[in-house]
């Protein structure tokens, strides 16, 4: 049984053509829950809103905010379905989103 | 705060007195609407010129008695977003006030012509945008289907153009005091 | 149908322009996301969960095949070769870019199609009967008014930031297609003793959290009137409409806080009080809009046409198709045929660039070059000859448009919900195909008979639940998927707002529960009981014990 960390992820949507993005140990914004950072401890969640902050204002993304994710061996997964949708894409279009275009991660959602 | 008036910007002449200031000896004052109705009686014998601070949840039918007295109403836009301002700037229109209507506070250049449109005339704006972005701004659209708007040069009604033959009527709204 | 004059084209073209310079000053911070916001709804640009998403306007949900070709074309060069047809008669477009949406308005503005107000707080798309000009019970095409309003409400410099958002639906028929009682305004249009035109408007009708059916303002408003008067409702809500709270901001509750007598009092009042200025112009334009809808060459025909009554013979599936997706002309000889956009297992209202190409093939050779959208998520071809009726259903069926189920249980009304939209609460889709594949059997559908069965992601109703025959309203318990299921709702001329029948279920469960509803229904329905009338009649009790006793 792999260890099993629960935390937050900072994410926008990148301002010039909506990308759902997610913020790296590097300051970057990535397009796979995978690069994320995942801040265990309210210092790292503070370092997050203030670094996404400084992107909204720099216009690079909009409508940053921080949502619950776990690590399981290794991989992130979002805790809850809507931020489950947004790292993958629609539940009802496999064929569509991140989940298509190979930068869904680890969790994939399974054909109804 | 620049004032916006005529597609230039110009310095404020009036003085804009609180619901406690003291009233000056002459010149041009603005006063809060509920002191002007108050105080009429001894407002009313101002030797200047006197100018009314709205809210923009005033009634424009209390505003109607005094406005053959106002050189200058003032309107408030306390969000960009709350539009109550637009439909109290016609209805003061449309009760026959020919002097200048001054809009206030959160006021972008990408409302502004809406703002004309409805007859604001003049515009206490923020200094984050410069002359230049107010001048594009007005000139956007040239065209509006509605009726009875205040025109600046440049701007057509689309259905009084297309049925121009049709004599219209003469309404107040066809004047237009600030074009330009 | 309308068609743009040198005014109409420059007004789009202007409107592009705006548009890409306010996108440009976005992108380079010179506007903030706050500033912005208004400015891309007011185009129809949202921001949602995967990507921006664009709503185009489709007004009165009236389309050339040029128009529907165009729709696909952006589908494929900008999107993923597919859009959503909304409850509103719009199309969603769900994986747009900003940096390319003043690109996508240039290429609507081509064909006579725009954005505008698709979104924001301010006067929406104007929708009204999708059967418009051709029904039979229809007293006159309602589109004309539609156009009115649409021209009217464009960039409306007073009531472009309204409390909040501002439907108009219109109707020319006394069977009501459009929903008019659960609208901002509703207007319906009906004659009078001297058989004279007169609109009868109705407001405050509404969905949302808290669902109102419209109360009636004046009985019988001149049309050249209209626009006048509407004016004068619109200031009122703009006036005195409540701003503090978003979700009491709609005219619903003012008209329901302050009373609607006080508030028929307050616009007869502004009304009274409008310039000196006659209604000449509105009735002039009024007459140049409605030549364009003029009905198109009708053949004279006889009522009887032979070759559709063998084709049904030969075709059980032709037959069962007729029988369901046709519906009578007010022209002999000729039908309505409703194109369902929701095949078993199917996304409600999707269509593929394909299929939109096929629809406006058909509609060029087969129904004078017309599509509708219809509120209920379907697309109709709206003056088809009998005759050709054989060959649009053998075209059709290849490409999945061909379901025959017209009006019953697996024609349901479902927003994109939580797999596209940033304010839903559950997921929509996966319960509705759901349900469309427990009702696959079209003999079982046919036998439940005529019922709508509306499906919300969120409280704000979209699917248009609260009118659903069948309403199920899906939100989120402790970060959970669960669903609401309403009864008796209905949108129509007999409006009512259904209720909830009792504790709500857990997505797997849903299907099973609608199949538990129907089958009770079915077991103590009179002959000919339409679902509705027999819950009007039977009350939620038979109900609640088959959902709930057993537990």
């Amino acid at each position: 049984m792999s260890e099993v960390e629960k935390g937050q992820v900072m994410t926008a949507n990148r301002l010039r053509d909506g990308e759902v993005v997610f913020l790296t140990r590097s300051g970057e914004w990535n397009e796979k829950i995978d690069e994320a950072v995942l801040a265990l401890e309210p210092q790292a969640t503070a370092a997050l809103e203030a670094r996404a902050n400084e992107d909204v204002k720099a216009t690079l993304v909009t409508g940053s905010y921080l949502f619950d994710a776990e690590r399981v061996g290794g991989k992130i997964r979002a805790l809850h379905m809507r931020e489950r949708i947004r790292t993958l894409g629609p539940t009802v279009r496999l064929d569509l989103g991140k989940q298509a275009e190979g930068t869904g991660g680890a969790f994939a959602f399974k054909e109804a | 705060m620049p004032l916006l008036k005529n597609n230039a910007f110009i310095t404020d002449s009036w003085l804009h007195l609180g619901a406690e200031d003291a009233l000056p000896e002459g010149g041009n004052v603005t006063i809060p609407f509920s002191r002007l109705k108050n105080e009429w009686e001894s407002l009313a014998k101002f030797p200047g010129q006197l100018g009314a601070v709205l809210s923009n949840t005033d009634h424009a039918e209390d505003v109607a008695h005094f406005l053959p007295h106002l050189a200058l109403v003032v309107l408030p836009f306390p969000a960009f977003v709350d539009g109550r301002a637009y439909s109290i700037a016609r209805q003061i229109r449309l009760l026959g006030y020919r002097g200048e209507l001054r809009a206030t506070g959160n006021i972008l250049p990408d409302q502004f012509q809406y703002m004309t449109q409805v007859g604001f005339s003049s515009f206490e704006v923020s200094e984050r945008f410069p002359l230049q972005s107010w001048q594009q701004a007005s000139k956007q659209m040239s065209l509006a289907y509605q009726r009875g708007l205040y025109r600046r040069v440049g701007e057509a009604e689309v259905w009084s153009e297309r049925h121009a033959d049709t004599a219209p009527e003469p309404t107040p709204w066809e004047e237009q005091p600030h074009a330009g | 149908m309308y068609r743009y004059d040198e005014f109409d084209h420059q007004f789009v073209q202007e409107r592009t322009a705006q548009f890409r310079d306010q996108a440009n000053r976005r992108l380079s911070g010179a506007l903030t996301e706050d500033e912005f916001r208004p400015l891309r709804l007011m185009n129809g640009l949202y921001l949602q969960l995967h990507a921006y998403m664009l709503r185009v306007a489709i007004p009165y949900g009236t389309l050339s095949s040029k128009q529907m070709r165009q729709l696909a074309y952006i589908a494929d060069k900008w999107d993923r070769g597919y859009g959503h047809f909304t409850t509103r008669q719009n199309i969603q477009y769900n994986w747009i870019k900003l940096e390319d949406t003043a690109d996508i308005l240039a290429a609507l503005a081509e064909v006579e199609m725009h954005a505008i107000q698709t979104s924001g707080n301010c006067i929406r798309n104007v929708t009204t009967d999708h059967w418009a000009g051709a029904a039979a019970d229809e007293i006159a095409d309602p589109r004309p008014v539609g156009e009115l309003l649409r021209q009217w409400s464009s960039l409306h410099p007073e009531f472009s930031y309204l409390p909040r958002k501002f439907k108009i639906a219109v109707t020319g028929a006394p069977n009501d297609r459009a929903a008019v009682k659960v609208h901002d305004i509703g207007l319906r249009l009906h004659r009078n003793d001297a058989g004279a035109i007169g609109w009868e408007v109705m407001v405050g009708g509404g969905q949302g959290r808290t669902p109102m059916i419209a109360v009636t303002v004046r009985d019988f408003l001149p049309e050249r009137e209209l626009v006048a008067y509407i004016e004068a409702i619109m200031r009122v809500y703009n006036l005195y409409g409540r701003r503090d709270n978003k979700f009491k901001a709609r005219i619903k509750i003012l008209v329901h806080e302050i009373g609607a007598e006080k508030f028929k009092a307050e616009v007869e009042a502004e009304y009274a009080r409008r310039p000196e200025q006659t209604t000449h112009v509105e009735e002039k334009e009024l007459q140049r809009i409605a030549a364009y809808f003029a009905p198109p060459a009708f053949e004279k025909l006889s009522r009887f046409s032979p070759a559709f009554e063998e084709a049904k013979l030969l075709h059980p599936g032709f037959a069962r198709w007729a029988r369901n997706n046709l519906a009578a002309h007010r022209v002999d000889g000729y039908t309505i045929v409703n194109i369902s956009l929701k095949p078993e297992g199917g996304i409600p209202g999707d269509a593929t660039s394909d299929q939109m190409r096929l629809m406006a093939e058909l509609a060029e050779r087969y129904s004078h070059d017309e599509l509708r959208v219809s509120h209920p998520q379907n697309i109709i071809l709206p003056h088809v000859k009998k005759d050709d009726a054989l060959a649009i259903w053998q075209a059709l069926v290849p490409a999945e448009l061909a379901t025959a189920n017209y009006g019953l249980a697996g024609d349901i009304i479902a927003c994109p919900g939580m797999d596209y939209c940033s304010l839903a609460t559950a997921r929509s889709i996966p319960i509705s195909q759901a349900i469309s594949r427990k009702f696959a059997d079209l003999d079982v559908q046919e036998k439940i008979g005529p019922v709508k069965i509306n499906i919300s992601g969120c409280i704000n109703a979209c699917g248009h639940h609260h009118v659903g025959h069948i309403g199920i309203l899906g939100l989120d318990k402790k970060g959970e998927e669960f669903y609401q299921i309403t009864l008796g709702g209905s949108s129509a001329e007999n409006a009512s707002i259904g209720s909830i029948l009792g504790p709500g279920f857990a997505g797997h469960e849903v299907a099973d529960a609608i199949e538990k509803i129907l089958t009770t229904y079915v077991k103590l329905r009179q002959p000919g009981e339409e679902f509705l009338y027999a819950y009007r009649r039977l009350g939620p009790q038979p109900f609640k014990e088959a959902l709930y006793a057993a537990a």
